[in-house]
C-alpha cells in the first residue's frame, strides 16, 4: 500500500527558500503571489495492507523521523 | 582524560577534532557510528561535517545511528557531550538540546571568523575562563537557531544559552548575527549543562600560524575543568 505524506513548515517559522522562490516568481511576472512556503512530499510503499494500521505506522514515522515537530507539521494523505 | 570522537558517514571535522583533543592532553579514540559501545570517556564529541549528505534535515539520519543510543544514555547519565556544527545539528535532532537549526537567513553558506560571547560560566565547559569574548570560525549553511517561544523562555530561565554572536568587544547586536539565529544564539546547553551544542569550530583555532589561538584557550580550559 502506498501512503503519501506532506510536510509543511509551521506558520511562524521563517522560510527563506520560499521567500526567494516568491521573489523569483515576482521577477518572472507572476506578480499576484501573496506568499510561497516550501515543503516536502513522501511516498511510502509499505507491506502493511490494512489501511488504518498502515496510516498509524506512517504517523509514527512522521513523529520519529520524517518531520521535526518543533518546526514542521505533517499530513498523511488517505490512500484511495 | 579520555575522549571519543564519533565519525558518521560524511563527517569531515572528525580528524581535526582528534588533533585538537590530543594536542591539549586528551587520550582520544575515534568511534565509528555503527558501533554499539562507547569506549570509557570523559568527553564525547560529535564533529562537524555533512553526515548522510544532510539528507532530509541536517543531522536527522545520524541522530538515529546505532552509536547514538549509547551517546544519549551517556548524556542522560551526566556525561559530557559536545556537538560542533553538524554535531550540534545532530544533538538537536536527538532532542538532547532544545530547538532546531534552520537554513541561514540569507541562504548563503557562511565561512568566516566570528566573535562569540560566553553567556554562562556555571558549567564545566566555560568555568574558570578568563576571557569573555572568543574568536572562532564558522562554516555552515544551516546554523539559524530557532525554537518556540515556550522553549526560549525555558532556555533563558535556566540560563541555557552558552554563547552568542557578538562583535570583538562582546556587544550582542543584530548586525553581528551571521545567520539569523534567535537572540544571536551560537551555542546552547541542555538543562543540566553537560551537553553543549555550538555552531563555531574551536578545533580550527588551535594554531597561531594557521588561524588563531582562542580554540587552544577553550580546550586547555576544558581539560582542566574535567580533571
Amino acid at each position: 500500500m502506498k501512503i503519501s505524506v506532506i510536510i509543511t513548515l509551521k506558520k511562524d517559522v521563517l522560510d527563506p527558500q520560499g521567500k526567494v522562490i516568491h521573489q523569483t516568481l515576482d521577477g518572472m511576472g507572476f506578480d499576484d503571489v501573496n506568499e510561497v512556503r516550501q515543503g516536502k512530499y513522501f511516498e511510502i510503499d509499505t507491506k502493511e495492507s490494512d489501511n488504518d494500521k498502515a496510516k498509524a505506522k506512517v504517523e509514527d514515522m512522521c513523529k520519529k523521523l520524517l518531520a521535526n515537530l518543533v518546526i514542521e507539521n505533517y499530513k498523511i494523505i488517505d490512500p484511495k | 582524560m579520555k575522549s571519543s570522537v564519533i565519525t558518521f558517514p560524511g563527517s569531515n571535522c572528525d580528524r581535526d577534532m582528534d588533533v585538537a583533543l590530543k594536542k591539549f592532553g586528551f587520550k582520544n579514540k575515534m568511534v565509528w557510528h555503527a558501533d554499539a559501545e562507547l569506549p570509557k570517556s570523559d568527553l564525547v564529541v560529535l564533529p562537524g561535517g555533512f553526515s548522510y549528505g544532510d539528507y532530509l534535515r541536517c543531522g536527522s539520519m545520524a541522530s538515529k545511528s546505532k552509536i547514538m543510543h549509547s551517546v544519549i544514555n551517556f548524556a542522560n547519565s551526566g556525561g559530557m557531550v559536545m556537538g560542533i556544527c553538524n554535531g550540534f545539528q545532530i544533538l538537536v535532532e536527538t532532542g538532547l538540546v532544545p530547538g532546531v537549526l534552520l537554513r541561514n537567513k540569507y541562504l548563503e553558506f557562511i565561512c568566516k571568523n566570528v566573535f562569540v560571547k560566553i553567556n554562562d560560566k556555571k558549567n564545566r565547559y566555560f568555568k574558570n575562563f578568563d576571557n569573555e569574548v572568543l574568536e572562532f570560525h564558522i562554516a555552515h549553511n544551516e546554523g539559524n537557531y530557532f525554537c518556540t517561544n515556550n522553549q526560549l523562555k525555558e532556555i533563558e530561565d535556566n540560563n541555557q544559552i552558552a554563547i552568542n554572536y557578538c562583535d570583538e568587544n562582546g556587544k550582542i547586536e543584530d548586525q553581528f548575527n551571521p545567520n539569523g539565529s534567535i537572540k544571536n544564539i551560537a551555542g546552547i546547553f541542555n538543562k543540566e549543562k553537560n551537553v553543549l551544542g555550538m555552531m563555531p569550530h574551536p578545533e580550527r583555532m588551535i594554531d597561531k600560524s594557521l588561524s588563531g589561538e582562542d580554540g587552544s584557550l577553550f580546550f586547555k580550559n576544558l581539560i582542566n575543568n574535567l580533571k
